[in-house]
């Protein structure tokens, strides 16, 4: 094993490996801060350049790219309320929140740091047990999911300050939005009016842009108000207080890393997932949940480390059984392929140097983070000094055209105007906007979990409860659920 | 003055000459009805990536998804036919119509040539008690409804595959009700976890898994064995059927597009069919390659439409 890793050193540390890990790094940086560009594109737009790479600098500029893209994703997320990745728009209104009272380099320095650990979480997870995980993560089916996504419902019913009532109604509408298209288990177009647009139903991308950006922009023009004065004219040392930060939120990001890994293995669900329960779990244990929603760190802390841990974490079913745990695993499973690496134990039996090389490089793509993460950081609080009346016309026509290149249709730039009309007019009337988006992310899988968990049991829905880690997640489920009416019983009790 | 209009004449001429004489002349859109990563991604991309190097102009791969394939497909057919827009569809086109899902049909598009078929295999898992398929048709005949399959959407291929199969030797597809997936390896998943019993899917998809020792093939639903199992039987051999079926993808064009222009994409694209390149691209994937020029690629959907159409209706799946 030891003789497998220094061959593996010396397949990584190679002048060439090195070019290639840093080139896509910058890549990946790139375009996880541009809106509407996602780290599954970064992986698709590598692949064709992967043709004519060797197997180890390969896949080094896959997993380095992602890693980079899901860390700036936060930060349009934090300067200007637009999340570069959907992983980020968990704690975007956070962050941003954080930027108006002036502590913008807390919330990108939170976001650059955690990433990092969280990252190297994962890896040193798949390092030490990735065969062993992976075999367990097959175990779980239909039931568990679908308690996992309800839990991650009722997780954001909690997200943010405003009422229950009025998360819930935002919550419904997202799931409303979900039910369109054809993508639903019977196959069956709803929604769609005869159009052939619908029927692809709304994708996330132009709705969670539109939702966020769109609205801002709105309500900048109607208000008129120059929100981020003063406070935010400089941004200092991104790393100053990360040290005390990690000794007051140890509990934190080690339950963010680890949820983050645990939900990057199953498979199905990824870096997104993970940010929204992680985030929603951090104001469940927090001591101070009241803070959550006004630009407190806490949350920050959890989710940026659970989105990157998640990011390992899917790599492991991948390795062990060719099984994506994430849409970046999906097309990094082709490139395995085409380099002759072939998914499967025989990948760890045969040509260990090559498995323990993607390792190495999962760490070295979470240390250079830091530098890299911190230099992005530099150039983008440029973007806090330019005047909103440019700014905003720009951030505008950049959601355009995020917007058109998801899918390249026009019918994504009328998705992000009118769900930013929507989102503004849901905003101004106190209905917290992350609640739909969460329903759009997670509406399709609960309804397809549920649906193929009752064709499998003939429609006896005892089996929800009869599993064993199905029950488990039932009850944590229906203890979330129905801790305020337990809370509301309790104060009755007392003053009667 | 007329020196002027003059060499604009000719400048306009030049323009106009070389525009007709050598398409392409700025770069060419191939859109893929499915998402990143998947098969039809992947095939799409070598093949823009190898007409790029035959044409010297740039083939761009977009994906529009959704829809189960219908936004994309519609895409394809609608755009300018001019040849500057071309499309990777699949077995879908010939199926998604019967069902009522669009009015689109393989007659709706110009097609370039058929570049890949993929036949649909039988996988249960390793430790099944069933050696062949006989064992495990008898197995769900004797007990309808207890056993699952999936391994894609409602009404997809490989749905239709085994649903036909069962139909072709006497058994009520709906004794194995399918359970919808959003793919194979979902469905792969879900076989290993105890979830489903059985999975028809592509040898490809599965490949991982059987080499991983969790997953069994019991036969192919094609003439011959795939090149990466040789040893697996065919329907013929086990039951005497000729019960074939297959996911194919064949480079179209929206219809009508200039004949000059379809010719040169032609021959190009048999080239590339041709190259080292192309096959030893789809061989370490584990794809088939099979191929067909415009007319025979057209003769070749049309019989797979017919085909599959009196399948999806056998089956009840048709509207």
């Amino acid at each position: 094993m030891l003789h497998a890793y220094a061959q593996a050193f010396a397949l990584v540390f190679d002048p060439y490996v090195l070019t290639v890990i840093l080139c896509s790094a910058l890549f990946g940086l790139f375009v996880g801060c541009i809106p509407g560009l996602t780290a599954t594109m970064a992986t698709a737009l590598l692949v064709p350049i992967t043709f004519f790479m060797p197997p180890v600098p390969a896949v080094a500029a896959i997993v380095t790219a992602t890693a980079m893209a899901i860390f700036s994703g936060d930060i349009p997320g934090a300067l200007l309320r637009i999340p570069g990745t959907p992983a980020s728009a968990a704690y975007t209104d956070e962050a941003y929140a954080m930027t108006k009272k002036g502590q913008a380099e807390i919330a990108l320095g939170a976001g650059l740091v955690f990433s990092a650990i969280g990252g190297l979480f994962g890896t040193a997870v798949m390092m030490t047990s990735a065969p062993a995980l992976a075999e367990i993560a097959l175990q779980f089916s239909d039931f568990e999911y679908f308690w996992m996504v309800v839990l991650g419902l009722a997780g954001a019913v909690f997200i943010g300050n405003s009422s229950v009532l009025k998360a819930s109604i935002s919550l419904l509408l997202g799931l409303l939005v979900a039910c369109i298209g054809l993508d639903n288990p019977a196959g069956h177009p709803r929604f769609t009016f005869g159009n052939a647009e619908l029927t692809g139903g709304v994708s996330l991308i132009p709705m969670m842009v539109g939702m966020f950006a769109v609205s801002e922009i709105l309500r900048y023009m109607v208000h008129m108000e120059p929100p981020l004065k003063l406070a935010t004219e400089h941004i200092g040392n991104v790393f100053k207080g990360m040290w005390r930060l990690l000794k007051k939120y140890p509990w934190p990001l080690v339950r963010g890393s680890v949820l983050g890994t645990i939900i990057g293995i199953q498979p199905g669900s990824g870096a997104d997932m993970a940010a929204w329960m992680s985030y929603a779990m951090a104001k469940k244990f927090s001591k101070e949940p009241e803070k959550f929603g006004t630009g407190h760190v806490e949350g920050i802390v959890e989710a940026g480390a659970a989105n990157n841990s998640a990011l390992a974490g899917a790599w492991i079913p991948a390795l062990v059984f060719g099984i994506p745990g994430d849409s970046i695993t999906a097309i990094a499973i082709g490139v395995l392929y085409l380099k002759g690496m072939n998914p499967g134990p025989t990948l760890f039996i045969n040509n260990p140097q090559n498995i323990y090389a993607i390792f190495l490089v999962f760490v070295l793509a979470n240390l250079i983070m830091l530098p890299l993460g911190w230099l992005t950081i530099k150039l983008a609080k440029n973007v806090l000094r330019l005047s909103r009346d440019i700014l905003m016309p720009t951030i505008l026509l950049f959601c355009i055209v995020g917007s058109f290149a998801i899918n390249n249709t026009v019918f994504g730039v009328a998705l992000i105007l009118v769900f930013g009309l929507l989102a503004f007019v849901l905003e101004e009337n106190g209905f917290p906007v992350a609640p739909a988006i969460l329903g759009v992310v997670l509406g399709q899988m609960m309804e397809e979990n549920f649906i193929k968990s009752m064709i499998k049991s003939d429609g006896d829905p005892s089996l929800f409860f009869t599993r064993p880690i199905a029950m488990g997640l039932a009850i944590s489920t229906f203890i979330i659920l129905l801790w305020p009416v337990f809370g509301w019983a309790w104060r009755k009790l007392r003053t009667a | 003055m007329k020196t002027i209009f003059k060499v604009a004449a000719l400048i306009a001429a030049l323009v106009a000459g070389s525009a007709q004489a050598q398409y392409p002349n700025r770069p060419v859109q191939l859109i893929v009805p499915w998402g990143a990563g998947g098969g039809t991604d992947a095939t799409a991309r070598i093949i823009g990536a190898l007409l790029e190097k035959e044409l010297k102009q740039p083939f761009n791969v977009v994906n529009r998804t959704g829809g189960s394939g219908v936004v994309g497909h519609d895409a394809i057919a609608r755009a300018p036919a001019d040849g500057y827009t071309l499309g990777l569809i699949t077995v879908e086109i010939a199926m998604m119509h019967h069902v009522g899902l669009t009015a689109l049909k393989p007659t709706d598009y110009t097609p370039i040539g058929l570049m890949n078929a993929d036949p649909s295999g039988i996988n249960v898992r390793t430790d099944a008690p069933y050696k062949s398929v006989k064992d495990l048709l008898t197995a769900i005949k004797a007990n309808p409804g207890k056993f699952k399959a999936s391994g894609t959407g409602q009404g997809g291929i490989w749905h239709l595959a085994i649903a036909g199969l069962l139909k072709d030797q006497g058994i009520d597809p709906g004794a194995l009700p399918w359970v919808p997936s959003q793919g194979a390896a979902p469905g792969l998943q879900d076989l290993v976890s105890g979830g489903v019993e059985v999975v028809p899917c592509s040898i490809p998809e599965a490949r991982a898994m059987i080499d991983a020792g969790k997953v069994r093939p019991l036969a192919i639903m094609d003439a011959n064995p795939p090149a990466l199992y040789p040893k697996l039987p065919t329907l013929k051999a086990e039951l005497g059927t000729d019960w074939q079926i297959a996911a194919w993808r064949v480079i179209a064009a929206p219809k009508g597009i200039p004949a000059d222009v379809q010719k040169t994409l032609g021959a190009a694209l048999k080239k590339v069919y041709d190259s080292s390149e192309y096959k030893e691209f789809m061989a370490k994937q584990g794809y088939g390659t099979v191929w067909a020029d415009s007319d025979g690629a057209a003769k070749f959907m049309a019989a797979a439409d017919a085909n599959l159409g009196a399948a999806l209706k056998a089956v009840g799946l048709a509207k």
